[in-house]
């Protein structure tokens, strides 16, 4: 329990290792704890920033799909009524075409049925006339009765 | 002294005399160094303490240099999480106290802490292991490994501490103020009218009382410590001399101790900085 040289001793060591601490331990650690609370709140701010940003983002993607809805609602009404009106007029046409082709028809049974009956009565006639001649080859000349015979052909 | 107890105490009184002395060298009066038989002479060296002492600043040293040296502020690793934690618990105790800024305080406080804690922290070691092995396979007749325990270790931190108050007192309010702190406190003398006739006697009475207030911080800084690591070390040798019974007294006076141990550094670094503190604050 003698003081003696230790004591002189341990403050020189002590100064020593403080000299150290103070040069080569702190500011190392200091400097990487105080960095790290810099990144950690920079880190944080971002953080919050980004959610910010992604609120919005969200905020303007609503309105754009709430445009595009009601966009995609009007072009669906648009061709809905062009594909009726294209219907309608296909209709219109048709029936035109119908009536048209009908008519064209009608027209052309018209003609035929005009055409046969012609040839029926002309064939009658020439029927008659055969039938006549053959009758009348027995009894009358030809020559004298042939106008009577033409105007009977026409009437007929 | 040390040849006769050489091969081992033989009564209780020899055994605690044993582990309480220090392992010295130091000159004698013919020119040649000599072992243990060194009392009273102020030229000697405890040569555990100092060991023991340089050991464990050592370990504190390169623990906490490889820590700052890999330092990284991405990614720390659980060793520099861990010295971190005491490094921010020192800043944040300097913190609270200190105001002023100093490069030196907090490392300071630092090394003081964790350096009387590692010293202290030897009193877990149990009393009989390092001084028995020194003793029979080092034949090293005395080894006291609790540094604090050695009044001279706890007294030249404690004088390192008081040349750093005085130097802060004179830093912060110069030469001048600094012996007006000693001279004019706490009575003021009259320095005008007949009563400046008394002015020399109240700055003597000052300077005595000044002195002592200043004398008695590194005084009680250093005697708490050595008292409480010297006691707690005594009762650790006391529970040794008890045979079976020690196993279960060790072990609570061990788990208590860890407290003291703790405590004791923190103290002392606390009021280092207290001290620090006080002397630079200006009045």
């Amino acid at each position: 329990m003698d003081i003696n040289l230790t004591l002189i001793g341990q403050s020189i060591s002590m100064i020593l290792f403080v000299w150290f601490c103070m040069k080569f331990i702190w500011p190392p650690l200091m400097e990487a704890i105080e960095e790290r609370q810099a990144q950690i709140a920079d880190g944080l701010a971002a953080g919050e920033q980004g959610q910010q940003k992604l609120d919005k983002a969200n905020i303007d993607s609503q309105v754009i799909l709430d445009d595009a809805r009601k966009q995609a609602t009007g072009i669906l009404d648009q061709a809905n009524a062009r594909a009726n009106e294209i219907v309608s007029d296909g209709k219109q046409d048709g029936q035109q075409e119908t009536e048209r082709q009908l008519s064209l028809a009608k027209t052309d049974i018209e003609q035929e049925s005009n055409k046969a009956r012609d040839e029926l009565r002309e064939q009658v006639a020439q029927l008659a006339i055969v039938t006549a001649e053959k009758i009348l080859k027995r009894e009358i000349d030809m020559k004298a009765h042939e106008d009577i015979l033409s105007k009977l052909t026409k009437e007929l | 002294m040390a040849t006769e107890n050489a091969h081992g105490p033989q009564t209780s009184g020899d055994y605690i005399q044993h582990h309480l002395q220090n392992l010295q060298v130091c000159k004698a009066d013919s020119g040649e160094w000599i072992w243990n038989q060194c009392a009273g002479n102020p030229m000697g060296i405890n040569v555990d303490s100092m060991f023991w002492s340089l050991l464990l600043g050592l370990v504190f040293v390169i623990m906490f240099g490889l820590a700052a040296k890999k330092a990284s502020p991405e990614r720390p690793s659980k060793f520099q999480a861990f010295i971190e934690i005491i490094v921010d618990f020192i800043d944040s105790s300097v913190r609270d106290t200190f105001h002023g800024k100093s490069i030196l305080i907090a490392p300071l406080a630092l090394t003081i802490f964790m350096w009387v804690f590692l010293m202290n922290l030897m009193d877990l070691v149990p009393v009989d292991w390092i001084p028995l092995f020194s003793e029979k396979i080092l034949h090293i007749p005395y080894m006291k490994v609790v540094p604090t325990t050695d009044v001279n270790i706890t007294f030249g931190m404690s004088i390192a501490v008081f040349f750093l108050i005085i130097f802060y007192s004179i830093k912060s309010k110069g030469v001048g103020g600094f012996i007006a702190e000693l001279t004019l406190h706490p009575i003021a003398p009259p320095l005008k009218g007949p009563g400046i006739i008394a002015a020399p006697i109240i700055i003597a009475f000052n300077f005595i009382l000044e002195s002592v207030a200043l004398l008695a911080k590194p005084l009680s800084l250093s005697l708490r410590l050595f008292g409480n690591m010297f006691a707690g070390e005594l009762i650790f040798i006391l529970i040794a001399l008890l045979g079976v019974w020690q196993l279960p007294l060790h072990f609570g006076w061990a788990v208590f101790h860890i407290l003291i141990v703790t405590l004791q550094a923190f103290i002392f670094m606390m009021l280092t900085v207290v001290y620090l503190t006080l002397a630079s604050e200006e009045h």
